[in-house]
């Protein structure tokens, strides 16, 4: 894999990253990876500011050409912000993954749950697992 | 098994990502599909279509065998190297699956049919030869490159051997020549194509296919996977087997009926059925959509029509238009203010004239 990883993330098996931002925020997005095998994003349908969302669930909806994938959120609680540029820039995801391609900040109700999200090292071992 | 195309080893060194496609490893695309369908709209993109299965068929008898396996009417081929896109039925007027033949001289058919219904369309055919006397024969020797684009014509001309070139230049639309590069490798060219877009597509020894494949590079041409193939023909409205129409829908539900040819006296496979049916009324028919709504048209979307539910057929994202674009099929009759479900949330659709998208423009309506 060309695209570094970085260290400061958390990351889901089904390819979300979630970083926190240290007032019990949670910045979340999909991950390099994810979006290679999406290829180019076109469309993304994102959460309303106020929804409350649960670990596991799926909060937002991101489509390539190719396909519709859902995005689930690796923490509860409630979104309090948005990225709307992806409304009319959705490739921004594939630009930057980790950066500006950012989906959506969640305030933890429950910051426990950090701790059973993969690290990177782990991530990446299962994205090179994926690959053979 | 998965299937590899002579051209596998050189798709992957240009960094394609690879996928199973109908049983082949092929070229989704090779970094970005949406430019690559660009690059074949504004320029020339070339595509590995090793894997669709071309078919000689030889014989006396051999016209007279496709005025019966053919929907559509070989006689309107007359002069040879000419071509005609049609379907094959089953009994029941069931789409076996879509053709194109190329009418090389009395004795002498070409067929190019899809690469995923090889098997059953070989079964058919050389069944359906047998009482002809048709000799059936799979082309596995021959790879095919698809070159389209406004400028594809010229790069493929430019590699062609100085005698061949004013001909393959004059070669008009839907029809065939065979030419030789200019190392003097035999050539079948023929100015067809699944893009809605200008260009040639090349059938060659597969021994060959490399260097000519390498040879379009480095005239400018830039490769192009199944990914943008299919966006590009999506959007100059042909369909595509399997997903718009199968052998359980006839052409007539499949926006296909211009294809048959119910001419005088001849009785090919499927032609009483679908006689039968348009007798009784058509009872379901495809149509064209476009959404203005963000989002994007998919296979399997339920349609919401005046006359009842349908389906997406094929559904995407259209580079070209900036918008979803789909083939739906719905209920005969006048389709009224057509919505689409999309996870529950029903979006407008506007019904339009296929094809969306011809030789780089968007058709009349298209863009509303």
């Amino acid at each position: 894999m060309s695209s570094e990883i970085p260290g400061d993330l958390k990351f889901l098996k089904s390819h979300e990253w979630a970083r926190l931002e240290g007032n019990g925020r949670v910045t979340v997005g999909i991950s390099d990876h994810a979006q290679g095998l999406l290829g180019d994003l076109v469309y993304v349908e994102l959460p309303n500011v106020g929804d409350t969302v649960e670990a596991g669930a799926a909060v937002a909806v991101v489509e390539s050409v190719k396909a519709a994938s859902d995005v689930y959120s690796p923490v509860s609680g409630t979104i309090v912000e948005v990225n709307t540029d992806l409304a009319d820039k959705p490739e921004t995801i594939n630009e930057d993954a980790y950066g500006e391609g950012w989906l959506f900040v969640v305030e933890m109700s429950d910051p426990d749950q950090l701790a059973e999200l993969l690290s990177p090292d782990d991530y990446a071992e299962l994205i090179a697992g994926e690959e053979d | 098994m998965t299937r590899k195309t002579v051209l596998n080893e050189t798709h992957r060194a240009l960094g394609a990502k690879m996928v199973d496609f109908g049983g082949w490893d092929m070229p989704i695309h090779y970094g970005s599909q949406i430019d690559e369908h660009h690059q074949v709209r504004r320029d020339a993109g070339m595509f590995d279509v090793s894997h669709m299965t071309v078919v000689d068929l030889r014989g006396p008898r051999v016209r007279e065998f496709l005025r019966r396996l053919l929907a559509n009417s070989v006689d309107r081929l007359k002069v040879p190297g000419k071509a005609l896109y049609s379907c094959m039925l089953n009994e029941q007027g069931g789409v076996i699956d879509d053709l194109i033949t190329y009418y090389m001289d009395e004795a002498f058919f070409r067929l190019v049919v899809n690469a995923a219904t090889r098997d059953k369309d070989l079964a058919w055919i050389g069944a359906q030869a047998q009482p002809f006397g048709v000799e059936v024969s799979e082309r596995a020797d021959l790879a095919m490159i698809a070159v389209q684009g406004p400028n594809a014509r010229e790069r493929v001309i430019g590699l062609l051997r100085e005698a061949d070139r004013e001909v393959a230049g004059r070669l008009g639309r839907f029809a065939a020549i065979e030419v030789q590069a200019a190392d003097g490798t035999p050539l079948f060219l023929a100015r067809t194509g699944y893009t809605g877009e200008d260009g040639f597509e090349v059938a060659l020894p597969e021994g060959a296919a490399v260097a000519f494949w390498n040879a379009l590079l480095e005239a400018g041409v830039k490769p192009a996977g199944l990914g943008a193939r299919d966006t590009l023909r999506l959007e100059a409205g042909m369909n595509l087997y399997g997903q718009d129409m199968d052998e359980t829908t006839t052409p007539w539900e499949s926006g296909l009926g211009w294809t048959v040819a119910l001419d005088e006296g001849r009785d090919f496979i499927g032609r009483a059925a679908l006689e039968a049916q348009q007798a009784a009324g058509v009872p379901r028919q495809m149509i064209g959509l476009v959404m203005d709504e963000k989002g994007v048209l998919r296979h399997g979307q339920k349609v919401l029509a005046a006359g009842g539910e349908g389906e997406i057929l094929s559904g995407t994202f259209s580079p070209t238009l900036g918008k979803a674009i789909a083939l739906a099929r719905v209920p005969a009759g006048e389709p009224g203010q057509v919505k689409v479900d999309i996870r529950g949330r029903q979006m407008p659709v506007r019904v339009v004239k296929i094809p969306f998208v011809r030789e780089g423009k968007a058709q009349p309506g298209v863009l509303a």
